[in-house]
């Protein structure tokens, strides 16, 4: 369970979140709103990225503001440019760079990086050089990489925005079979249309909070002023 | 080392990553020391045998000694004027030997074994005060950053050309620093992200 108490940020004198307050307890929860709302920056204090100025995120019990190694080892976060987020020269190593430090044997290590590469369709690149795959594949990749730690909460920070069609149609595919909370940051709204909860961030504050048939109408309405 | 390793079965590739770097530098520092023509034919026979056990075919080590193409064309009529034909085959032969024995090393070894060995070479430090795998954290950000810096350098060439202004290195070296930098910070909060502060 994530949740939000009177959660405000500021950067120097802008302020980019307003006194949030949110309990998160749905599989599927969505963050809609147009560029600078605040919703990366909300998403960001899920995992204790952002600490923020005032206000408090528990995640599970844990304060990310003093617990925030345990909140990152329960809340994996994929951001938007996987460029950014692959570490390792190969496909393979950068999946087990996730497990250097979980204390788990080399053979369960391989065999879990075997295992999540399988699943996101990317064991024929285990050994491939991890800057020569397509965009796709290495969001694909940054995903694996997260999931192998087998978070409780996954935040993805606009997971599809640098994806063609197919590949966006893949992640979203993917996030949906996953049975861990994923809290999704995005402006394509048909990814959200089947999520349980979606929040509309506009200038730091959510102005709606509902299902899918009632936030994209209000999103929408929302970016025609 | 960028995604140079080539996936195999063979008795190269399942030595540990510490007795071929230990190999290597033992190989490289004799050769350096005795300066020999016989050493330097004994270096290459050693390094023609590991790639024919690492089933390495000539064309990919030859990939790895292309670059220096240009490097041993000038030092070759160098070498020439300074010692003769015995300073150039020591010279450039020592050169080309060990360049060709890293890249069998680097051809036949994942990343991560060759990380684990200098994480463990580096252990004594943290007595220091030094995080052994915040060395080996640094070295695979360095070699993960080549092809980072190559294809952002491509991009900004390539911005730089629809603009019209090839000519300007303002136009190159400012965005290039820019992105590199924005690069840096997202790479850096990816890290956070995965716990790698923790």
């Amino acid at each position: 369970m994530i949740e939000l108490d009177g959660v405000t940020h500021r950067y120097g004198d802008r302020t980019v979140l307003r006194d949030v307050t949110l309990t998160l307890t749905e599989r599927r929860v969505a963050v809609v709103g147009a560029n600078g709302s605040g919703k990366s920056t909300l998403a960001r204090t899920l995992n204790g990225l952002v600490v923020p100025s005032e206000g408090r995120v528990r995640v599970n019990g844990h304060d990310t503001r003093t617990h925030g190694a345990a909140v990152r080892r329960d809340v994996g976060f994929v951001f938007t440019d996987p460029d950014a987020q692959i570490v390792m020269p190969t496909v393979g190593e950068d999946v087990a760079f996730s497990l250097r430090r979980s204390g788990i044997s080399r053979q369960d290590r391989d065999a879990r990086v075997a295992d999540v590469l399988t699943r996101f369709g990317l064991e024929a690149h285990a050994d491939h050089p991890a800057h020569l795959l397509s965009g796709g594949q290495k969001q694909l990749l940054a995903l694996a990489s997260v999931l192998v730690t087998e978070p409780q909460v996954l935040v993805c920070d606009e997971p599809t925005t640098l994806l063609d069609l197919r590949n966006s149609r893949r992640v979203a595919q993917l996030l949906a079979e996953l049975p861990q909370q994923v809290v999704l940051v995005t402006h394509h709204l048909d990814l959200v249309a089947d999520y349980e909860r979606v929040l509309v961030v506009d200038e730091g504050a959510v102005v709606h909070d509902g299902p899918a048939a009632t936030a994209v109408p209000a999103y929408l309405r929302l970016m025609q002023t | 080392m960028i995604g140079l390793y080539r996936p195999g079965s063979t008795l190269l590739h399942r030595a540990g990553a510490g007795i071929k770097l230990l190999t290597l530098l033992v190989g490289t520092t004799a050769l350096v020391l005795v300066r020999s023509p016989p050493a330097v034919a004994v270096g290459a026979v050693a390094v023609t045998l590991a790639g024919a056990v690492g089933a390495l075919p000539p064309a990919v080590i030859w990939q790895q000694m292309r670059p220096l193409r240009w490097f041993v064309a000038a030092l070759v009529p160098l070498q020439l004027w300074a010692g003769g034909w015995r300073a150039v085959v020591v010279s450039v032969g020592t050169l080309l030997v060990m360049v060709s024995a890293a890249a069998v090393v680097t051809l036949t070894t994942r990343v991560t074994a060759i990380l684990d060995v200098i994480e463990r070479l580096a252990a004594p430090l943290r007595r220091l005060g030094v995080d052994p795998e915040r060395i080996a954290l640094v070295l695979a950000l360095t070699i993960r950053a080549v092809p980072v810096l190559a294809s952002t350098l491509d991009e900004v060439r390539d911005a730089r050309r629809a603009r019209g202004l090839e000519r300007s290195p303002r136009a190159l070296l400012v965005p290039l620093v820019v992105r590199t930098l924005r690069h840096a910070d997202r790479l850096g909060e990816a890290l956070a992200a995965r716990g790698v502060d923790d």
